[in-house]
């Protein structure tokens, strides 16, 4: 057994948080350029500029690049032959995010009851995903979700009749309507296949993939490649105001399934496409 | 570059057509979800409201915390449908203008249409950059709120697209035309 101490997790958790709200991670960045050069609407155009230019002004004068700096979102993958030492590895995590957010100036934008809605005044608590692995690691994976697009996500149980178009239907008519309230130009994490949680939980994890990086699995490639193709003819646009950019990506995955389903969800992310990674 | 005087008169409104990018400079107060559940509410009892909201622009934006020596943090705006519920209610007390970012519900472009207003939009995830033409920035109302307190701001060229003018009309009804 390794043992790791989970203040190692707590500071870790903490860099990321600062780390992911001034500055995006080099795929985004080069996202955002390649969709500048591609895009041919004028006044996409601009709006794409002020977005890349809005990225450097917020690492050089280290203000958040969005002023919803998010509700916390940790993937933690621990490998097996780990022995916590130190603590409670939960609360470490809660740890992190508590300091990150209040070193970092960041905005804390979670209420403890969705009902009665009282600030928790510290972000916390993130929202976790485990999963036990093979190996002597731990591997964090952090997203500060915003909500202007994590609200226009949706969940369909469609039937298994509804087939590979319904889901693709699905999909780009979740696109239509978030339009420009989810600050496009998005990217759009897909999760088919498994039970109800399982396609949310897969749909979430696909915005913590490198933008602009292709599935690994064949169908899931493919339903990437004609998903871009058709959101694009939406011409929805950067902000909503018309152009080719309404994406920066499709990140799909697909799950087996029962032989009555066919879940699909849909998880958008704005073009601050936030993700961070460690190791320890 | 077509400047903006704050706080706005209708009679300037009128000149405003959707699509064009003006700059705003003056003053204006930020509000969101839960300031305006309390204006309304404050209304809805009869109270006194804590700003003038006569003749105002208001901001849906919740910035981020500023920096010491930095005036305000990051300070886009946040998606403006969920203050559909409470804005005709506001624009009847003679609320001018707003800035957010995405569509509006019918029911409010229609209350926009009647009370001469106008609805901007900002950049969405661009708080960095709006927080550079923020000049001042104080909080007025509601303190306990946090982010989401009233604060006054001045801005400088601060810019928007005009997003639904006094007609009531829409910059994103053309995508909506196309696909609805």
């Amino acid at each position: 057994m390794r043992e790791i101490n989970v203040n190692k997790v707590r500071d870790a958790v903490e860099k990321m948080c600062i780390e992911a709200n001034l500055a995006l991670t080099e795929d985004v960045q080069i996202a955002m350029k390649n969709a500048l050069e591609a895009e041919i609407n004028p006044l996409a155009k601009e709006v794409l500029e002020d977005l890349i230019k809005n990225e450097r002004v917020a690492s050089e004068s280290k203000v958040p690049i969005c002023q919803d700096t998010g509700m916390a979102v940790v993937f933690v993958d621990l490998g097996q032959e780990v022995a916590l030492v130190g603590g409670s590895l939960e609360e470490a995590i809660h740890a992190g995010v508590r300091t990150g957010y209040e070193k970092g100036y960041l905005r804390k934008s979670v209420v403890k009851s969705p009902i009665t809605r009282v600030n928790t005044k510290d972000n916390t608590p993130a929202v976790i995903h485990y999963r036990v692995v093979a190996g002597n690691q731990i591997r964090l994976r952090f997203a500060p979700k915003g909500f202007g697009s994590e609200n226009m996500g949706r969940l369909g149980m469609l039937k298994p009749s509804d087939g590979r178009e319904g889901v693709l239907a699905f999909v780009v008519e979740t696109v239509r309507a978030a339009g420009p309230n989810a600050c496009p130009p998005l990217v759009i994490g897909v999760g088919v296949g498994g039970t109800m949680e399982k396609a949310c939980l897969l749909a979430k994890e696909q915005l913590l993939r490198n933008v602009g990086e292709p599935a690994m699995e064949q169908e899931a490639r493919e339903l990437e490649e004609e998903l871009m193709e058709r959101i694009e003819a939406l011409d929805i646009g950067p902000q909503g105001f018309g152009g080719k950019t309404t994406a920066l990506a499709v990140h799909a995955a697909l799950f087996p399934t029962h032989i009555a389903g066919l879940p699909v969800c849909v998880n958008i992310n704005c073009h601050v496409a936030r993700h961070r990674e460690r190791v320890i | 570059m077509k400047r903006i005087q704050l706080p706005l008169t209708k009679e300037v409104i009128q000149t405003l057509r959707i699509g064009e990018k003006v700059y705003l400079n003056g003053p204006m107060f930020t509000g969101r979800d839960a300031a305006h559940r309390r204006l309304v509410e404050t209304l809805e009892r009869g109270e006194k409201l804590p700003i003038p909201i006569n003749g105002i622009t208001i901001f849906y934006v919740g910035p981020s915390p500023a920096r010491p020596g930095q005036i305000i943090g990051s300070a886009g705006p946040t998606t403006s449908y969920r203050m559909d519920d409470y804005t005709p209610r506001l624009l009847e007390e003679g609320l001018l203008g707003m800035i957010g970012k995405g569509r509006r519900s019918s029911f409010v472009r229609q209350a926009i249409r009647e009370h001469g207003a106008v609805y901007f939009a900002a950049l969405g995830g661009a708080g960095a950059l709006a927080a550079q033409a923020i000049v001042s920035a104080k909080v007025v109302a509601y303190p306990d709120l946090g982010a989401e307190a009233i604060h006054a701001l001045e801005v400088k060229d601060f810019p928007v697209v005009v997003a639904v003018d006094a007609t009531g009309a829409s910059v994103y009804e053309r995508e909506e035309k196309t696909h609805v």
